[in-house]
């Protein structure tokens, strides 16, 4: 197990000498009165410092609505998104921040998340990846792992997603697509062998547009296993609640 | 078993190489754009001397390169309490991502192993499971709430960030060669010593259905551990 633990701990090592890589750091002017410094990226955190209009400042860092500034004597705070809206860049235009938002959607390539649901009773977490060719049109990648009250399973699917109107907040969306399934039945249970079969599936599902770069996602699949016996296996999948993010 | 601990490695080299990488794909867009050469305009006195030589300078517009850390990684050991099965160490690997101050997701893998039954230690040779089977490892995806954000003092000059967070989420254990889906809830706290690293102190309810003693039961196994993550 150390070894697992030493494995572990390299790369967080090699990350954390990137994180403190770069000093080429954007500044921007300040053009309201002031704009507060808290001392951590929170509400609840106290104001130590304000930097007034005129100001250049340096931006260090952002954490999810926080950024934190430094300014030309070398303190270092915090400062909320809508004040930093507020800025200018040193062209004297507004500071651009780049944020995601609903609009961005139709620009997305990449998306991403997490499901939970039902595998005709056995518990289903799901995790899923997929590229986008076209507004409507995206490659999806599942892995599915299913453990059951008999057996558990590990799925992997590759489909295609057609997503009908992709304006719509709340957007229906038609799946299609096949890929691998391996069951393993319990150790508890006798004369049960692991097997591994091809799946295909054809499914529909809603994805609803939550904020920033943020969507939830519902979704149903009927499934077919193509087994080595006589008769193929039908299944329904359900995936009650999801969340996925764009990029 | 060799199976399945390769496949924990692997998992755990992918979370460490591909997710920082996904990152990069956003800074990538946010290159500048080219600027569009002016096209010439051929006009009938296209032969005079202009009379004002514009001594304009291209601006060059760039979108500040912000440096994002919303992505959290880490490591962390301590003590998993196996129900019926002793008390051991625990080793895994953290992976979250804060959505907004308040509110953050949360990817873990970790890994454990078995001891005996009190029954297995008094009767002295009856094992009920193989050495294999008492591989413990498990996976969660958590939601988390940062509840009680704060600062903590030592001394008069230092103060750091800290927050008392909660955490619920769904996964999976492998243990006694079967997948489990387990339930999981806790709490934890978060000590920053700078501005990208983090202390955590974590304690973790796994619950699952097993029938492994005979009798269908369900099980708390609880643990406590110490991690140390980065924001990148």
């Amino acid at each position: 197990m150390p070894r697992l633990l030493r494995l572990l701990i390299l790369p967080v090592l090699f990350l954390a000498a990137l994180a403190q890589a770069d000093e080429n750091l954007p500044k921007i002017l300040i053009a309201d009165p002031y704009i507060e410094l808290h001392t951590g990226p929170g509400r609840g955190y106290p104001v130590f410092h304000v930097a007034e209009r005129g100001q250049e400042v340096e931006i260090v860092k952002r954490r999810t609505d926080w950024f934190m500034v430094r300014t030309s004597r070398g303190v270092e705070g915090w400062a909320p998104r809508e004040q930093m809206l507020a800025t200018l860049e040193p062209t004297g235009e507004p500071l651009d921040l780049d944020e995601p938002a609903r609009e961005n959607y139709m620009s997305r390539r990449w998306q991403a998340g997490v499901m939970a649901g039902d595998f005709s009773g056995a518990s289903l977490v799901s995790a899923f990846g997929g590229y986008a060719f076209s507004d409507n049109l995206s490659i999806e990648l599942t892995l599915n792992h299913m453990p059951g009250e008999y057996s558990a399973a590990y799925s992997a699917t590759l489909g295609l997603m057609h997503v009908f109107v992709p304006e719509w907040r709340a957007s229906p969306y038609f799946t299609l697509g096949t890929g691998v399934i391996h069951i393993e039945p319990k150790s508890t249970l006798v004369e049960a062998e692991d097997r591994t079969d091809q799946i295909g599936y054809v499914g529909g599902g809603v994805q609803f547009y939550l904020t920033r770069r943020f969507m939830l996602r519902t979704e149903y699949r009927k499934d077919i296993i193509f087994t080595s016996r006589d008769d193929n296996e039908e299944v329904d999948e359900w995936k009650y609640i999801g969340f996925a993010f764009f990029f | 078993m060799e199976v399945h601990r390769l496949r924990l490695l692997f998992l755990t080299l992918l979370l460490a190489s591909v997710l920082p990488g996904c990152a990069w794909f956003g800074r990538g867009r946010d290159a500048a754009p080219e600027a569009v050469a002016a096209a010439e305009v051929p006009t009938g006195e296209s032969r005079e001397q202009p009379i004002i030589d514009p001594q304009v300078e291209r601006r060059e517009i760039k979108r500040p390169q912000i440096d994002t850390e919303d992505f959290e990684i880490g490591v962390y050991g301590g003590i998993l309490s196996i129900e019926d099965f002793e008390s051991n160490p625990v080793y895994g690997a953290r992976l979250a991502y804060h959505l907004t101050e308040d509110f953050f997701l949360e990817a873990t893998i970790g890994q454990s192993r078995a001891g005996k039954t009190s029954y297995e230690t008094l009767s002295g040779a009856a094992e009920l499971l193989t050495d294999s089977e008492r591989d413990y490892t498990y996976y969660a995806l958590s939601a988390g709430w940062n509840a009680l954000p704060g600062e903590v003092f030592i001394g008069k000059n230092r103060a750091y960030n800290t927050a008392f967070y909660l955490v619920a989420g769904i996964g999976s254990t492998r243990f006694a060669g079967d997948d489990l889906f387990t339930v999981s809830g806790g709490f934890g706290y978060r000590i920053l010593p700078n501005d990208w690293m983090a202390v955590h102190f974590d304690v973790r309810d796994y619950v699952y259905d097993t029938d492994l003693l005979g009798e269908k039961k369900i099980v708390n196994n609880l643990e406590a551990h110490l991690g140390l993550s980065i924001f990148f």
